[in-house]
């Protein structure tokens, strides 16, 4: 009896502990979308997403558009996966298919850590290092711009991309690689042809996984790719993204203010993109899940 | 089988560790051109490590160590100058559970042709009618060329995994028990199909089952213990051997 009360007791623990984790994710969804609503009694929805000039200080007229930061954000994570991914990749199949497992041992941990590096480290890197490397390839005034962050933001993206990709061609079972070997197929063109294709689908979950940290990323883009108010043209532009324009301004508003739900608004929109992108990247692991069964 | 046997590999005193685990020790025995020869014996007798060495499958596994001769037509595959991809193309291999890649029937076929540099379309598309017609699956599967393996029954997808050896060509086939894991029907089919190949190729099968080895094979070999106990014709092995323990095995005394 007393047995059976124990076991209800800690089934009810373990239930609370996961009801708890839940009602906090809603509860941040809820907050964020409770504050961000007020904003759009003043500002149009079609303002707020597709005009390029945020400038919620003026006196004479007030303007909340996200197009240029959101191209911002775009802009540096697409540049740090088109980084990212090939050398995230080209590791994980060197870990899982050359390196001795020695090798293996040591570099995987290592890869691992690097992702514990605090972001404001990474962004001091690309202050007194990756910037001015930049600035001098391209001959501009100084290296803050969507570039650097791109290439700070794919070190931070790797050992993500890196550690799972690795897990993903390891799950891949031996007799598709004993097969390929068999009919006389070299080492890399099985891993080529045969073991990527059958990772693919964790290959492209992990890559989602590290875009999703990319795209929320703040010390790092805050301190290294220029902070500029304006629609980026290329990848030399500084640019200015939604994460760091709410960490710049949320310190300094008015409680209640236009501004301060619009920063919210802008949580919001950032939200709804990772969301969707770890969405879309579960999704693909569940299937990939199914295919290995 | 009276006329003259050809020696197409011939094993020396050959034998093969993992590790400090001796799998193989003193293997010595000839396998002949257009035969079949089966080898039988209990679980981890080293039937598997032996099939394994012929194509040197065993080298992906660390710390893995072969001594003596292994012969391909009279050349040593352990020396180092031998090129293992050269060797596996030439000697083809069928493994226990059938194991074809997540591609469409197609590609499955061609693959072996494709990483060997073969890129003339037509005779991609030859061969791998041909090969499907030689494994006896031309006609279940030429209307889905396209579809994935994995939608072809298990019995299909073991003779999808025998036409992809046969495509490129080899010279020697190794099977390891091909048919264990297939329904009697798909079995049968299999063994019809070994039957047919032998005219072609030097096949060599592993196998659980007595009656298989018995049904298919030319030769049978009888390992145990890492050691090759008796290999005679196989109407010899089953009828009249000479060693008692063959016999033992063979009636299922033990094993």
């Amino acid at each position: 009896m007393i047995k059976r009360m124990k076991e209800k007791i800690i089934h009810g623990l373990f239930f609370l502990n996961g009801l708890l984790v839940i009602a906090a994710l809603l509860g941040i969804f809820l907050l964020l979308i409770v504050t961000a609503l007020p904003a759009f009694k003043e500002i149009r929805l079609s303002e707020f997403l597709f005009t390029a000039v945020w400038d919620p200080t003026s006196y004479a007229r007030p303007s909340y558009g996200i197009l240029a930061m959101l191209a911002g954000t775009l802009l540096v994570t697409c540049g740090a996966l088109l980084i990212a991914v090939p050398i995230g990749i080209g590791t994980a199949a060197y870990l899982a298919e050359v390196a001795s497992p020695r090798v293996r041992e040591i570099a995987k941990p290592v890869v691992e850590v690097l992702a514990g590096i605090p972001s404001v480290v990474i962004g001091f890197l690309g202050i007194v290092l990756v910037g001015p490397f930049v600035a001098r390839i391209f001959h501009t005034s100084n290296g803050l711009n969507a570039l650097n962050g791109s290439v700070l933001l794919a070190i931070m993206a790797l050992p993500t991309i890196i550690s799972l990709s690795e897990d993903a061609l390891n799950a891949v079972p031996v007799s598709f690689c004993e097969a390929s070997l068999a009919l006389g197929a070299s080492r890399w063109q099985t891993v080529i042809l045969v073991k990527i294709p059958a990772a693919l689908s964790g290959i492209i979950a992990s890559c989602m996984l590290g875009m999703g940290r990319a795209i929320g990323e703040t010390m790092t883009v805050l301190m290294a790719t220029g902070c500029a108010q304006a629609m980026p043209h290329s990848f030399i532009d500084p640019v200015r993204t939604l994460t760091a324009t709410i960490a710049i301004e949320l310190g300094e508003v008015a409680y209640g203010s236009t501004h301060y739900y619009a920063l919210f608004a802008v949580g919001l929109a950032l939200f709804i993109i990772t969301f969707m992108v770890n969405l879309a990247s579960d999704v693909i692991l569940h299937k990939y899940q199914n295919v290995v069964k | 089988m009276k006329s003259v046997k050809i020696i197409k590999i011939s094993a020396g005193n050959f034998s093969f560790w993992y590790g400090a685990m001796k799998a193989l020790s003193g293997i010595s025995m000839d396998i002949y051109e257009n035969a079949v020869t089966g080898i039988i014996g209990p679980s981890g007798c080293g039937k598997s490590t032996f099939l394994r060495s012929i194509n040197r499958m065993n080298d992906l596994i660390r710390g893995s160590r072969a001594d003596g001769a292994m012969l391909l037509d009279g050349k040593n595959i352990f020396e180092p100058d031998v090129d293992v991809v050269e060797l596996r193309r030439r000697v083809g291999m069928v493994f226990q559970r059938s194991n074809p890649f997540p591609k469409t029937i197609f590609d499955n076929v061609a693959y072996g042709l494709r990483v060997n540099g073969i890129k003339d379309r037509n005779y991609i598309a030859a061969k791998v009618e041909k090969s499907l017609k030689d494994a006896a699956l031309w006609g279940e599967v030429k209307d889905r060329l396209r579809q994935n393996a994995f939608e072809l029954s298990g019995g299909q997808q073991q003779r999808l995994c025998i036409a992809r050896a046969l495509a490129v060509e080899p010279e020697v086939l190794l099977m390891d028990e091909p048919a264990s894991a297939l329904d009697p029907t798909a079995t049968l089919k299999v063994e019809e199909l070994i039957h047919e190949l032998k005219k072609k190729y030097a096949i060599i099968i592993v196998t659980h089952n007595m009656q298989q080895a018995a049904r298919i094979s030319d030769y049978t070999a009888f390992f145990m213990m890492g050691e090759l106990v008796e290999y005679d014709q196989t109407t010899k092995i089953f009828t009249n051997p000479s060693k008692k323990i063959t016999e033992e095995y063979i009636t299922g005394r033990f094993g």
